[in-house]
């Protein structure tokens, strides 16, 4: 009996995803208790036995460069030796491009019931049901899982990630790795930018900006938020704006702590991409844009006066010169 | 050739959620049904495009569900299937559905399996996976571009911070997004023929759903927008700081 998380790694870093699975993991544990364990495939260079601070006892890896990128058939034959190997109940992902890619195999490979998009501790009152968000976060479901073993995908910013004190041992386990089929000829990172999944704050702009050349006004105000950059749909699909910036039911859903919305008006399409934000500010100078209805903050104006005063006003608030 | 496309019905995106039953049922008062947008607008449409280069190519739809499917699976033929296979079944579980779907993929050895990379209503981002390792098959996730070489295939996929591209062997299974194609109006000479082409009922195999909604909740409502005046900059990013702690 165990609680086995899987953590994200990418370019040889675990990935921000990891901390909230970890502190997810550990506290399941806790409430199950027993033990919480994490795995990690690939190599790393970060201090591995430090994750102990989010409450895992062991960090167990396998260090093979063959596992640097997924080939979720691959992986799922791995995660799945190793849940045997730790006597695993739970197995916790992230619902990230890897845990969408690798979650629901290892589920399918131990016959183990899903529950992908979690959103909240489980309720093991009676059995073991998992909240998650349905509708493109317009609802939730109480899910429960059947099975002995169990797997969970968290979404990206359901718990904050909680660190305390000590170290984990780190184990390498002795699997096999068998070669890949998958052979990657091309590695495109965003790079100098926030990943928009990644982003705690995203300034998001719209058909009110008018234009590909006024984005300067909403690149400033991300800039001195350290914020990601984001778009509507008509937006991206004129090409003003690269498409993976595109958020809403068709884009990317993105659950930042504060998500910004300039001259957008609030298509329940576009919401659906955003609903799971914690914090919704939005500008639009049609006071009957719906996204008012939706949001926590609004300023009715002419976005082009308003969003250069907000850059101004926060680079006073940090003493940015 | 011959590629699998699976469908899902999900609720118009501009449905309005609301449930029944004491929260245990979704209400479908109103509600307008359509191909799940993944589904229709990335996996089927580049379906449809690996066929006009390729003639011979076969396309297979399937979705599990009840009779009321029928509608979405014939614009889906209008769009371009060759023949469509209704699994009469209803679950909310993924490994039921995928394992449903895994069944009849192992009876007709498919070279691609498409699904979209998840479906509107449930957005668990599974099926594909699930099918994929019932069939032993490799999976690319996330596709935003797919080319075929003969039997190689060209997948670009979202990754952790961007995307990559990998290259891979058929039989494969993909799971599309945005990227893939563009979205298609069915023409009147494709809703013609959908007329006519083969919607197969199969009963399901007895497989055993992993998990069941118990309820279904509606997330509490907003206390409210508090509207600042235009010229009160300041006031905005006092409360954005000070009361919604959010820098």
């Amino acid at each position: 009996m165990s609680v086995l998380i899987y953590l994200d790694q990418s370019d040889n870093h675990i990935k921000k995803s990891a901390y909230e699975v970890l502190t997810y993991g550990s506290k399941l544990a806790a409430q199950l208790g027993t033990s919480a364990e994490a795995l990690v495939l690939g190599t790393v260079a970060d201090d591995l036995a430090s994750l102990g601070k989010y409450g895992v006892a062991k960090v167990h890896q396998v260090n093979n460069e063959n596992l640097n990128h997924v080939d979720a058939q691959l992986y799922a034959k791995i995660i799945s030796e190793a849940v045997a190997q730790v006597s695993a109940s739970v197995i916790v992902f992230s619902q990230s491009p890897t845990g969408k890619s690798v979650a629901a195999r290892v589920a399918a490979r131990l016959k183990a019931g899903l529950v992908a998009g979690a959103a909240s501790l489980p309720d093991t009152s009676n059995g073991f049901v998992v909240r998650k968000t349905v509708f493109s976060g317009k609802a939730f479901a109480n899910v429960s899982i059947n099975t002995p073993i169990k797997v969970i995908s968290l979404n990206a910013n359901s718990i904050s990630a909680v660190a305390g004190e000590g170290a984990a041992t780190v184990e390498q386990m002795n699997i096999a790795v068998d070669a890949s089929k998958i052979k990657i000829t091309a590695v495109n990172k965003i790079t100098g930018e926030i990943p928009l999944s990644e982003a705690d704050i995203v300034v998001s702009g719209g058909r009110g900006l008018k234009g590909p050349e006024n984005w300067g006004v909403l690149l400033d105000l991300a800039k001195v938020l350290g914020a990601g950059t984001a778009c509507s749909r008509p937006v991206g699909d004129a090409h003003w704006r690269p498409h993976h910036e595109h958020v809403g039911q068709t884009g990317i859903q993105v659950a930042p702590n504060l998500y910004i919305a300039l001259g957008i008006s609030g298509a329940i399409q576009h919401l659906a991409g955003v609903n799971r934000s914690k914090i919704m500010v939005v500008i639009n100078k049609d006071p009957e844009a719906p996204f008012f209805k939706a949001a926590d903050y609004g300023i009715v104006g002419d976005l082009f006066e308003i969003v250069p005063q907000m850059t101004a006003e926060i680079k006073k608030l940090k003493g940015i010169a | 050739m011959k590629i699998l496309v699976c469908i899902s019905k999900t609720p118009d995106t501009t449905s309005k959620i609301a449930f029944t039953n004491g929260n245990t049922k979704f209400d479908e008062a109103g509600v307008t049904w359509i191909i799940n947008p993944y589904d229709e607008w990335y996996s089927l449409v580049r379906a449809i495009e690996i066929k006009e280069k390729d003639p011979s190519t076969v396309i297979h739809l399937v979705t599990v569900g009840a009779s009321d499917c029928e509608p979405i699976i014939r614009k889906a033929l209008a769009l371009g299937g060759d023949e469509a296979f209704r699994i009469n079944a209803d679950s909310s579980d993924s490994f039921y559905i995928a394992a449903q779907i895994a069944e009849l993929a192992k009876q007709n050895n498919y070279d691609l399996i498409f699904t979209g990379k998840e479906a509107i209503d449930y957005n668990s981002s599974a099926i594909g996976g699930m099918i994929a390792e019932l069939v032993d098959m490799p999976y690319i996730s996330l596709a935003t571009q797919f080319d075929l070489n003969a039997n190689t295939a060209s997948v670009t996929r979202e990754i952790e911070g961007g995307e990559e591209v990998a290259e891979i062997n058929l039989p494969l299974v993909v799971s599309c997004q945005k990227g893939m194609a563009e979205q298609r109006i069915p023409n009147m000479r494709g809703i013609m023929a959908a007329r006519t082409k083969p919607l197969k009922v199969v009963e399901p195999a007895a497989i055993e759903a992993l998990t069941s909604i118990i309820n279904f909740e509606l997330p509490p409502a907003k206390a409210g927008c508090k509207m600042v005046a235009a010229d009160n900059v300041p006031e905005l990013i006092r409360l954005l700081h000070e009361e919604a702690k959010a820098f």
